[in-house]
């Protein structure tokens, strides 16, 4: 007879690596220009490294500005004979790249993490999926332009640049790519400099898809890449997702040129707790809200608003789950909280973070561990906070949460709305009228009810006011990408 | 008085019951929560079949449950009929596994206060060290919240020192909300632990009415500094839903629930799938569910 001792033991969770031999990288990738993987003009090589390590995962080429016009005269080349096909034709090739991304979901996902530092389970759980799905969605609307456009004849905008972020690598360069082709035009990705791993996937995967050359470049590498595609005379329209300074650059370098242009930008959106709200699960809201993906969302919920009657109790049980968080490796198939995606980026958030305590901010981060090589930072939330406080206005982009207090409804309206930013914001009741009509006064592009950092790709997603302008998504995403012929 | 619901929203526990249920539990973190597992059973039959040679075959699987494995702990408790008590309780003597009965008109709970309060003081007598009570559905859905509670407190005190488990046999409550008002009433009127069904219901233990009743648990201890324990019962038939319940303990509680003093899986079938998922951690292959007696 076997009798153990009681509750003598504590049980955690052994270390679950995903496994990363399944993985075949190369040595080093080229550009990838006109249906190929290319030397650059100039040789320029350089790594791209893993935040959670410092580690380098491998080569890849910069694009010169040689690099960049060719890659603009073959996708010009391509763009009449992609437009001219068969509208099914192109939602075909697009239907193939989805089920690609599906097939080698679990190697994209393995991928994504290793570039930039996100936790598997959101990568194989959020990006990957969603980025397939927005691939199927725009397939859909292919042979359908002219439903999305209330009966309109329509007609591609012709070659498009695009810039996309490390926040979401795959998921953007989807979110970019897959109206745009949709739609009959060609296009130029350029994936961030610290994470353009999956983009070079993606290029594989438009190979494997017979995609015709020129119909997709991808040209890596830093904002000068950026700069270059947006100062070349020969393109129609930039899309740009990054931050607002960069934003107001290309908007500058574009005024008066004729180039069409959409920029989904910051944000330091509100996520509103009422009094009548179900308390525990606005707390899951919260820490999905700010604390998914390392903050690293434009549309992070980064200001709490909660009403007064609640403050106390909710702050005690948000503080209790966000203890619970399990920060570390990010391979680790248990790991909530990733590494950030580079040291650019945890200084900056270090630097906001040494400010709201400077104004009078109280802080509190979570007690935790953290690894010592890579870029860390544990999840921090601040109380006490006035809205004149800099980390109540500006986009921190970490996983850091400031809390604002307010008593009424038209307060918390007039709070949310009182920022630079117009991007998404959350609201937290049960009363489902309350919740249609604060919707309905928010200047927000998204604004989820009773969740947080929800995505669909039939849902239209941008902002307002310097959160940018246009819109991605749904069939108000085709827009961008469209000219009204008649 | 008009009742005060709290408001819970399905779809964000449903969200998080299923995240949890996501967490990757491999190699010595599954060998360790499966013994915490079978640590937690409250080993049941609660079938009119039953019989004194059924249960005395159950109870020596209770103690040693795989003779082959004598890691695997014994269960927590065996859990009967009111009529069988005194046959399991001379089958576990000495062992340490505790007598659980069903009580108070299981599992519909339609019959007298007298009657319900004449069923406990039988279990207790005849040597139940814990009582598995019903609430009354009747009362509760027709919105009579203090007779919900006053039958509670009457059989708590008919327990004496038993310990007492409320089953709210949550399919029949209809709503998340109800779920949480209900597990609120039974703690306040002096619960022990709180459980989630019969176990003759449609469902049982769902993750979501889990988490719920974990929350409401955590929620009353911080109002009031009573701790109260919760059973799972229903539908944990796998090794995967027990590790999956052991996770929302963990993180919706602390580790300090993770003790069968706090924390019971109610069950009947799932303790072969437990054995046969640990010696497979062993042994690296699986085994046949002849490996292990039934009972």
């Amino acid at each position: 007879m076997s009798v153990e001792p009681r509750a003598s033991i504590v049980w955690d969770y052994a270390p679950s690596p995903e496994a990363t031999d399944h993985l075949r990288l190369s040595e080093r990738y080229g550009l990838f220009i006109d249906g190929a993987f290319c030397e650059p003009a100039q040789a320029r090589y350089e790594p791209t490294i893993n935040p959670a390590t410092e580690e380098t995962i491998t080569e890849v080429a910069w694009a010169g500005p040689q690099d960049v016009q060719r890659a603009i005269e073959t996708a010009r080349a391509a763009q009449p004979r992609w437009a001219a096909l068969p509208d099914r034709e192109r939602g075909k090739y697009l239907f193939r790249i989805a089920r690609l991304i599906q097939e080698r979901a679990r190697e994209l996902a393995v991928v994504e993490t290793l570039d930039g530092g996100k936790p598997l389970r959101e990568s194989r759980d959020v990006d990957i999926p969603l980025a397939a799905a927005h691939f199927f969605h725009y397939a859909g609307w292919a042979d359908k332009l002219r439903y999305g456009m209330v009966a309109r004849d329509v007609a591609a905008l012709g070659v498009v640049g695009q810039i996309v972020p490390w926040n979401f690598p795959l998921l953007m360069a989807a979110w970019k790519l897959a109206p745009a082709l949709a739609c009959g035009n060609t296009a130029i990705l350029k994936p961030a400099e610290t994470t353009p791993l999956t983009a070079l996937l993606l290029a594989e995967i438009c190979q494997e898809a017979e995609l015709p050359a020129g119909v997709v470049s991808i040209l890596p590498g830093d904002g000068a890449v950026g700069a270059a595609l947006v100062r070349s005379p020969g393109l129609d329209k930039i899309a740009f997702t990054g931050s607002t300074a960069v934003g107001r650059e290309i908007q500058t370098e574009l005024a008066g040129r004729g180039v069409e242009l959409t920029l989904e930008l910051g944000g330091k959106s509100a996520n509103i707790v009422f009094e009548d709200a179900a308390l525990d699960q606005a707390v899951e809201g919260i820490v999905n809200g700010i604390f998914f993906n390392q903050g690293h969302v434009c549309c992070a919920g980064s200001r709490l608003l909660i009403q007064e009657s609640v403050h106390d109790e909710l702050i005690a049980k948000l503080w209790t789950r966000m203890g619970r968080l399990r920060i570390g490796d990010p391979l680790d198939k248990n790991t909530d909280v990733g590494a950030i995606n580079s040291a650019e980026q945890l200084e900056r958030i270090e630097t906001l973070v040494a400010a709201g305590e400077e104004e009078g901010a109280t802080r509190r981060s979570v007690a935790c561990s953290l690894p010592e090589r890579g870029y860390w930072f544990a999840p921090t939330l601040f109380t006490e906070v006035s809205p004149a406080h800099r980390i109540a206005e500006e986009e921190i982009f970490g996983p850091v949460v400031s809390v604002l207090s307010f008593r009424t409804q038209a307060e918390a309206i007039e709070k949310a709305n009182n920022s630079r930013y117009g991007l998404a914001a959350g609201i937290w009741t049960d009363k489902g009228a309350k919740a249609f009509e604060v919707a309905a006064a928010l200047r927000a592009g998204v604004v989820w009810q009773n969740t947080y950092n929800h995505f669909d790709p039939t849902a239209a997603f941008g902002g307002y006011k310097e959160s940018g302008f246009g819109r991605e998504g749904g069939s108000a995403g085709l827009r961008p990408y469209l000219k009204v012929v008649r | 008085m008009s009742r005060q619901l709290a408001h819970v929203d399905r779809v964000g526990v449903e969200e998080r019951a299923a995240a949890l249920g996501a967490r990757s539990i491999k190699t010595t973190a599954k060998q360790q929560g499966i013994r915490l597992a079978v640590s937690m059973l409250d080993l049941t039959t609660l079938e009119g079949a039953d019989t004194a040679g059924k249960v005395r075959q159950l109870c020596a699987k209770a103690v040693c449950p795989a003779p082959a494995m004598p890691e695997i702990p014994s269960v927590a408790a065996i859990c009967v009929y009111p009529a069988l008590v005194t046959v399991a309780r001379e089958a576990l003597a000495g062992s340490g596994v505790k007598t659980a009965s069903v009580a108070t008109g299981f599992p519909a709970g339609q019959v007298s206060l007298e009657a319900k309060l004449r069923d406990t003081e039988d279990a207790v007598a005849a040597g139940a060290d814990e009582i598995d009570m019903v609430i009354s559905r009747e009362a509760f859905l027709a919105g009579d919240d203090l007779r919900v509670m006053r039958e509670v407190s009457r059989i708590k005190d008919a327990c004496g020192d038993a310990h007492l488990k409320v089953i709210l046999e949550t399919a029949e409550l209809g709503s998340y909300d109800h779920v949480r008002h209900a597990s609120m009433l039974a703690m306040e009127a002096g619960a022990d632990f709180i459980k989630t069904s019969t176990g003759k219901a449609a469902s049982g233990a769902t993750p979501g009415v889990c988490l719920v009743m974990l929350e409401a648990i955590r929620d009353y201890l911080d109002r009031s500094g009573r701790i109260v324990g919760f059973k799972a019962a229903g539908g944990v038939s796998t090794s995967k839903a027990a590790l999956h319940r052991l996770v929302m303990v963990k993180e919706t509680l602390g580790d300090d629930w993770l003790t069968p003093e706090r924390f019971r899986i109610g069950a009947s079938s799932v303790l072969n799938d437990l054995l046969m998922q640990y010696a497979k951690t062993e042994s690296g292959r699986y085994g046949r569910s002849e490996d292990f007696s039934r009972e």
